[in-house]
């Protein structure tokens, strides 16, 4: 029990202390305000932690690239559009097919042959799921060198894989497997399963598999239960491996360079040549602002189905 | 055993042979052209056979005893050393300070930061190229670890991002209310607790300056030539059986680095 009021001093004192309510309010107002002030400062002292990561990537990404979108505008010191204009030439229009070809094939294969494997990963048990990634990985921490020599090896007219085909009967000569557009669809393929398997995976894992119980309780059979309840589920996974995959294709490199022999030109093995071996900056330039446009085009509709940082996240 | 249920759907194990069978042949095809290569490089003849005819060491007496490739290899670890040292402690406070500080902008320069993932390695090529012949950096290591770093910088801010979402910010709170400063408290709380985060990220910060190709084939001549520059070169020439020794070398450091990340991402889920 406490002790009741004291009634008789109680009134005289009420307005007293409305006042002061007052003026403790407009103390904890101007405090409030402060602390919030400080919250601020101290946010924009840990967001300033960032600023060496950004002065390294503004200073090595976004100079260099906002310089190629000017020197694309540029020609002969006055500005022009004649860098884009020759891109609408036949010659680069082969270029763009084939490497919109290529990359919508590797892709397509990739998911093929990725889906499976991601499904099945996805219904065992982590512990063994998690092994078996290990060797998804493997080929991932491996150099794109090392496996761009083998295939290298395996493809050549005397290697290893026309030796096996002539071995069991299936063919009398050896196959052109490589130095040609075979050769670099299955060296491509081989870089990028790994990416579309990793956003398949854990898209697939988080589908809820009792759903299949149900429909399967309902009376779908198994391949109507997959195709009409886990499938549709499994959509957004396989947007984000697809769009990953090709949007990674678009930009690549070192394996079609090395297994296409000359005969597979892309787009960015065309923007090499034009830098280094023409030194025409413009055209290049031209090419590459025309390349990062589909590519930050195609990363931000891959944005709207994940988070950008956990297709990375994987790695 | 086969003719258990292996699904929810009743499907029998006999009955997705065809799936086992099919996701085995995809792992097949994804994991023996890496390891084909180990017998091949201890071939003793010219033309790289499977299973090889001979064993010798001929093709790792060759690689040693080339002064150019020994450099190169040299140099490559130099930089990627360089490279995870700069990349880490950049990649890992700006992770921390724009994860921590929560402001509406963070996210965009976070995206900024990952945008080296983003923009085709070809561009980021002939524009750093092109900035290095105005600065004189072409050929130097100064020039290779500040690109490299650039193009490592991602994975470093991608790892510990992952690693403070599982990370409980209120313990940090506790430690500084206890009044330690924001740096003791990130040192002694928060860091200890990221550490296979940032390790990882470390690591594939040094296996992205390693392996890189692109970049150095325009910025890494000369006397600072990178060994994936080397091979490159080599591999347009021709099949060099010296490339398989060296292969399977770096595949043997390749499983190292993916056993010691594996290793410390277990370490990470099994706290949860």
């Amino acid at each position: 029990m406490t002790a009741a009021p004291d009634t008789t001093t109680r009134l005289p004192r009420a307005r007293e202390a409305e006042g002061d309510t007052q003026a403790r309010a407009r103390e904890g107002d101007t405090q409030a305000r402060r602390i919030r002030r400080e919250e601020l400062r101290d946010r924009l002292s840990l967001a300033a932690l960032s600023l060496p990561a950004l002065l390294l990537v503004g200073v090595l990404v976004f100079l260099p690239v906002g310089w190629l979108f000017g020197l694309s505008l540029v020609s002969e010191g006055q500005f022009s559009f004649i860098h884009y204009q020759r891109l609408l030439e036949p010659a680069y229009r082969n270029i763009f097919s084939m490497t919109f070809e290529i990359s919508f094939l590797v892709t397509a294969l990739a998911l093929l042959l990725g889906y499976p494997l991601s499904y099945l990963l996805s219904q065992m048990p982590p512990r063994a799921a998690a092994l078996l990634m290990i060797l998804v990985m493997l080929p991932f921490w491996t150099s794109i060198l090392v496996r761009t020599y083998a295939w290298m090896v395996l493809l050549q007219r005397r290697g290893l894989v026309n030796g096996w085909l002539i071995d069991l009967g299936l063919i009398d000569t050896p196959l052109r497997l490589v130095n040609n557009y075979t050769g670099t669809v299955i060296g491509m393929l081989h870089v990028m399963l790994p990416f579309m398997v990793l956003p398949l995976f854990s898209s697939l894992r988080a589908v809820d598999v009792s759903l299949m119980r149900a429909a399967s309780s309902l009376g779908a059979g198994p391949v109507k239960a997959f195709w009409t309840v886990f499938f549709p589920l499994s959509l957004p996974g396989v947007m984000a491996g697809s769009l990953l995959v090709f949007v990674l294709c678009l930009g690549f490199y070192v394996t079609p360079a090395l297994l296409g022999g000359g005969k597979v030109i892309m787009v960015s093995m065309k923007i090499q040549q034009n830098a280094a071996m023409y030194f025409d900056w413009g055209a290049a330039s031209a090419l590459g602002v025309v390349l990062l446009g589909v590519t930050v085009a195609l990363f931000w509709l891959l944005g709207r189905v994940t988070r950008i940082e956990r297709v990375f996240g994987g790695l | 055993m086969l003719r258990s249920p292996a699904s929810e759907t009743q499907v029998t194990h006999l009955g997705r042979l065809w799936l086992y069978l099919l996701a085995a042949a995809v792992l097949v095809f994804l994991v023996a052209p890496v390891l084909v290569v180990v017998p091949m490089s201890f071939s003793d003849s010219r033309y790289l056979r499977f299973p090889p005819e001979g064993f010798s060491l001929r093709w790792y007496e060759n690689y040693f005893a080339s002064l150019e490739w020994v450099q190169a290899t040299l140099t490559s670890f130099k930089v990627a050393a360089l490279v995870t040292l700069l990349a880490t402690p950049l990649g890992v406070a700006a992770a921390y300070g724009l994860n921590q500080s929560r402001l509406r902008g963070a996210r965009v320069l976070s995206l900024m930061l990952i945008s080296p993932l983003i923009v085709p390695v070809i561009i980021l090529a002939i524009g750093v190229f092109y900035l290095y012949a105005r600065l004189e950096l072409v050929n130097t290591v100064t020039g290779l670890v500040l690109a490299h770093a650039a193009l490592a910088l991602p994975f470093v801010v991608v790892t510990t991002t992952s690693g403070l979402q599982q990370f409980d910010p209120a313990q940090e709170r506790a430690a500084r209310s206890l009044g330690a400063s924001r740096w003791t408290a990130f040192l002694t709380v928060t860091l200890p607790q990221l550490r296979g985060a940032v390790v990882s990220g470390a690591l594939f910060a040094f296996i992205t300056s390693l392996d890189e190709v692109v970049i150095s084939v325009f910025i890494a001549g000369g006397e600072n030539m990178t060994l994936p520059r080397r091979m490159f070169s080599g591999l347009r020439d021709q099949v060099d059986p010296t490339i398989a020794a060296i292969s399977s070398m770096l595949i043997g450091l390749s499983v190292v680095l993916l056993l010691v990340s594996v290793a410390l991402g277990g370490r990470k889920g099994g706290r949860g």
